[in-house]
């Protein structure tokens, strides 16, 4: 895929393969995501596009078994080289899960700012600042500004997916890693976290899984189609949602399959 | 009626009822035991039992204050040599233990959490009494600790393993070092459980008197000293119950209560811990 001239590389896959013991779930993807812009990974279950995503940040090899080939260039340094600490990666590369995952024993202001605290030393007037500018960016301020010491397991699901945003948003990192973000909440809960996603670009470079194509379609730049491990096709969105080069694309979008 | 339905309601009445009654039984013996108690111990219960140090046989009058403060101080030691031990091996099994050394711990943990109380009493007279050449409230301590750390590492292990794994990646994602995850967001997690596993271990140990025979073996006098012989409630009920005197056997059974309403306190104490932990997972 060509990036847009004007467009700074922020991320990009090269040749990577990822491996659970001697199975591969993503075979030899590269891409590029360009800086802000939101780039939509589709494909059917089992595809290997949260693995794949898991990679972006080193988590997968968290994972029993995980290890990877090829590499991940971010701002084109190596994130898979010795000398990258993949603890200080994660901090620079956020991810937001599934399902919502506050911290139970903690209070909405310590979930924002956990991120922070894990940084290092700062004062509290900074982590104050810190933690009203995450929770206004994933537009929850209004909501919880005034029981910010409560449980985070008072709040919807909405809510507390919108917290998850905000405490992977407080360390002000340069990549947002989404992995199905919308699975378990309901449409106004959707559509709130889509918003967000537009208005988060202008400051962060976004990618997202989905396994909504509508939600992609709304949301996404670019688009990425994995199937069985394969990266088929990527491309601007409303090229490849319209006039997709593979045919296992088209069969995919159309919904013949998956 | 349908004498399907018919024989349908007669075996659902029979075996409510038989359950209803076996629950009951259940129940009978703690009712006994502490009618029993209360029935022979509650007159000799008063602020000299608590305050007075016992007299000499034969005499009437004096408390058991040695032995309350003496259980106090043994248990307490116990807790200071067993629970992080305890706790710090069940953190360890949940978080690291999936090798060949995890499960060597489990296993010995499950051992020993099967030894019966009075063998360990043996082996702490072996290898503190004996060497030490005196009895000690210290050789005690350590007896009761090594019957609570098997079962406090199993009940921290699975009160860790309840924590979701999704809590762990997220604090992972978020930069948070191994270490960290475990102690900050794991391990506070399952706080509340391991408070509770740890309330029961204590009320477990608290009533333990086989362990203690040979090694605090007891102590007509108040003593806080914990190299030196000490009592303890246990050791105390025992003492008197087997005793010749009518005095000895009234003091007994209040000493009992006393002892059973510790273990009964821990045991409420436990219990809204618990709902604590379910009230906080709403």
């Amino acid at each position: 895929m060509a990036p847009p001239a004007d467009a700074r590389l922020q991320l990009e896959a090269v040749r990577l393969t990822a491996l659970y013991g001697r199975r591969a779930v993503v075979k030899d993807v590269s891409i590029i995501f360009p800086a802000h812009t939101v780039t939509a990974v589709i494909g059917p279950s089992g595809c290997g596009k949260s693995t794949f995503l898991r990679c972006l940040n080193r988590m997968h090899e968290l994972s029993e078994g995980g290890w990877v080939t090829g590499t991940v260039l971010l701002d084109g340094d190596d994130i898979y080289a010795d000398a990258v600490d993949p603890v200080q990666l994660r901090r620079r590369v956020g991810m937001v899960f599934q399902r919502p995952t506050p911290f139970p024993t903690m209070s909405i202001y310590d979930n924002v700012a956990a991120g922070l605290r894990v940084n290092g030393h700062r004062s509290r007037a900074d982590v104050d600042a810190a933690v009203e500018r995450a929770l206004r960016r994933a537009a929850l301020w209004d909501e919880v500004k005034d029981r910010l010491r409560r449980s985070a397991l008072a709040l919807s699901g909405g809510q507390q997916q919108r917290l998850c945003i905000a405490r992977a948003l407080a360390p002000e990192p340069e990549v947002l890693l989404l992995d199905e973000p919308t699975a378990s909440l309901d449409p106004a809960g959707t559509q709130r976290i889509e918003e967000l996603c537009h208005e988060l670009k202008t400051n962060y470079t976004i990618v997202i899984v989905t396994h909504n194509l509508q939600q992609a379609a709304r949301v996404s730049d670019y688009t990425a189609f994995f199937y069985v491990g394969d990266l088929v096709e990527v491309g601007r969105t409303e090229l490849l949602f319209t006039t997709p080069t593979q045919e296992r694309t088209e069969a995919y979008i159309t919904g013949r399959f998956g | 009626m349908n004498p399907r339905r018919v024989r349908r309601r007669v075996v659902n009445g029979v075996m409510t009822g038989l359950v209803g009654v076996l629950s009951f039984l259940a129940v009978l013996s703690l009712i006994l035991i502490l009618g029993n108690l209360v029935v022979k111990g509650a007159s000799s219960l008063d602020w000299n039992f608590f305050t007075k140090n016992p007299v000499p046989a034969g005499e009437s009058g004096g408390g058991v204050a040695n032995a309350i403060v003496g259980t106090s101080i043994i248990v307490g030691l116990a807790c200071l040599i067993g629970l992080p031990i305890g706790i710090g091996a069940g953190l360890y099994l949940a978080e690291f233990g999936s090798g060949r050394l995890g499960w060597t711990v489990r296993f010995v943990a499950d051992v020993l959490n099967g030894t019966p109380s009075i063998v360990v009493g043996i082996f702490a007279w072996t290898w503190l009494v004996k060497p030490m050449g005196h009895f000690s409230a210290l050789a005690g301590a350590v007896a009761l600790a090594i019957l609570m750390v098997p079962m406090l590492a199993r009940t921290t292990e699975e009160m860790v393993r309840l924590v979701p794994h999704s809590l762990r990646e997220a604090a992972l994602a978020l930069g948070y070092p191994r270490w960290r995850t475990s102690l900050r967001i794991v391990a506070r997690t399952a706080l509340a459980g391991i408070v509770t596993g740890s309330l029961v271990g204590i009320a477990r140990i608290a009533g333990e008197t086989a362990p203690l025979l040979f090694t605090a073996l007891g102590n007509l006098n108040f003593s806080t000293h914990v190299l030196e012989p000490m009592q303890a409630l246990s050791l105390q009920i025992y003492q008197y119950a087997t005793g010749p005197f009518d005095e000895w056997h009234r003091l007994a059974w209040a000493a009992a209560i006393v002892l059973m309403g510790l273990v009964l306190l821990l045991s409420v104490a436990a219990r809204w811990a618990i709902r604590q932990r379910h009230g906080a997972a709403r």
